[in-house]
């Protein structure tokens, strides 16, 4: 569950938890988390919660609501993210769930119908591998999950291909031919090489390093003068790569 | 018609890196134009049991159907094409199967799943579905999304609440807001569109679009269009590299020659012979 929590001056206040659909920031009494100070407006933001996304809106205050520093009018908040309103900081931090069954289990999809009261934490907490609840009347298991522990990690969301860092950058020379001695450096995930018809191999990039595999035409790719198969071939630095009469080293940039 | 020849059709499925087991389905029926793609959910295997209850229902209804009627003719009732009308119709009542068997027996309550199914014939192809499954095209060098996923996430970028870009960092990736035996009625999205030679048209479950950005795939189905079973491959084995945290499965069917329906009797009676 996220929560906020209310600082000044590095001095801690209060920890809020986010359980409200919409949590109102403000001077006035009637507000869910009261600040009483002059510089926060009456009526001065509002968090709008849905499931594990808050979003943080300015309610047009005087002072204005920044977040990591900036001015905002509307916010999608982040793990670790400020609110400043006047003096007064509020950390908000949501980690995400992590169940019992561990990783695997919380991205799992679920169903939300409408009419349904929506799970608190999408995190089931039901017995290892049980795995996908469904809100709604046939749900099989206890919908609350645990709260995080703080030792959980925060995860890793960005499905970000890691290939980029694990592998050292692989380039390829042409050894013959009208265009011999060009390089060319292999940045993309796939590099197809050869003469589209006539014979085509592709080198891919993946997080164990580089490989050939051959794509289409009667003939297929030679590698160290011997001819491959239809599987995948792992590259090593100074093999000597034959595609449609064409003949290239691979090498790893230093 | 039988489209053999006409359309290439290549599926893969793989449980991925952290699952133990598929509860994907996928099936196809180059003959008939079928193709069909689902993401199960439920503990234990009833995940499993959902998808393979939509994929073969619907498979062995529509390969019934399509002998009844021919898809492009328009339905006199409801002024749908016939191919519109079989995927409603049949979508319902797999639907109907698996609430029920959910409903009746204990161990699979609440189990469900997303569907997307299209339908080829006369040039033409009928798309239906249901979640977070999807359906890509590669035209030349032109890759989209074609469906629309039944998402929180989507509603939330539809109504300007959050920015595609700050979608990718959203907890909220895996609620859907519609699925497959969930409740005892379901309403398919169900859409036609023209084709053309060359096209490359992809369905995929989840595992997919949320391990490996578009662009990716997209650049994998232009530079292994050829060989579509290495294109099939790759992409499971790029999300996988990405850390397979679910599912993966990939349908890809290319658009090999025109297939005009035969329309006339005669050619119809030429269609025999083909």
């Amino acid at each position: 569950m996220a929560k906020l929590i209310l600082s000044m001056d590095g001095l801690v206040l209060k920890e809020i938890t986010l359980t409200k659909e919409r949590t109102t920031i403000g001077r006035k009494p009637h507000n869910d988390i009261q600040i009483d100070n002059l510089a926060v407006s009456g009526e001065h933001a509002i968090i709008v919660t849905i499931l594990s996304d808050s979003f943080l809106e300015d309610l047009g205050s005087t002072n204005g609501t920044l977040v990591n520093g900036q001015p905002i009018k509307k916010h999608f908040l982040q793990n670790n993210d400020v609110v400043e309103l006047g003096k007064y900081k509020l950390k908000y931090l949501n980690e995400a769930p992590k169940a019992a069954g561990g990783a695997a289990d919380f991205e799992k999809t679920m169903v939300m119908r409408p009419g349904s009261a929506p799970p608190p934490r999408m995190a089931p907490a039901a017995p290892v591998g049980t795995g996908t609840v469904i809100p709604g009347a046939a749900a099989p298991a206890p919908m609350m999950a645990p709260i995080p522990s703080p030792a959980a990690a925060p995860a890793a969301f960005a499905p970000a291909p890691a290939a980029a860092g694990a592998v050292a950058q692989g380039a390829i020379q042409l050894l013959s031919g009208p265009n011999a001695g060009k390089e060319l450096v292999l940045t993309k995930a796939l590099t197809t090489l050869g003469k589209p018809g006539v014979q085509v191999a592709v080198i891919t990039r993946r997080p164990q390093g580089y490989f050939i595999t051959h794509v289409e035409g009667a003939t297929f790719p030679v590698v160290n003068g011997k001819p491959l198969d239809a599987q995948a071939h792992p590259l090593a630095d100074h093999d000597v790569v034959e595609i449609a009469g064409t003949k290239m080293e691979f090498f790893f940039k230093s | 018609m039988n489209l053999n020849g006409c359309i290439e059709v290549v599926g893969h499925s793989d449980p991925g890196m952290v699952r133990s087991h598929n509860e994907d389905s996928i099936a196809n029926d180059v003959k008939h134009g079928l193709v069909i793609l689902a993401d199960g959910m439920g503990g234990y295997n009833a995940g499993e049991v959902a998808s393979g209850m939509a994929t073969t229902v619907l498979m062995t209804e529509l390969q019934n159907a399509i002998g009844v009627h021919a898809p492009f003719d328009i339905d006199p009732d409801t002024g749908l094409t016939f191919a519109q009308r079989m995927l409603k119709d049949q979508i319902e009542k797999a639907n109907t199967s698996i609430y029920q068997a959910s409903q009746s027996q204990p161990q699979y309550a609440g189990m469900g799943t997303t569907l997307v199914a299209s339908m080829f014939y006369d040039n033409r192809m009928t798309v239906a579905h249901i979640g977070d499954s999807r359906l890509y095209l590669l035209r030349g060098a032109e890759f989209s999304q074609v469906t629309r996923d039944h998402s929180l996430l989507q509603e939330q970028i539809d109504s300007g609440m959050i920015t595609v870009e700050e979608a990718k960092h959203s907890q909220n990736k895996n609620l859907v807001t519609r699925a497959l035996g969930i409740d005892p009625v379901v309403e398919p999205e169900v859409h036609d569109y023209d084709t053309k030679v060359g096209d490359i048209y992809l369905l995929c479950s989840d595992g997919l679009s949320d391990m490996v950005p578009d662009d990716e795939i997209g650049l994998t189905l232009e530079t292994l269009g050829g060989n579509l079973t290495l294109a099939a491959q790759q992409l499971v084995q790029m999300a996988n590299d990405n850390g397979g945290r679910d599912n993966v499965s990939v349908l890809l069917i290319k658009i090999v020659k025109e297939y005009p329906a035969a329309r006339g009797i005669f050619s119809r009676f030429l269609g025999w012979f083909r």
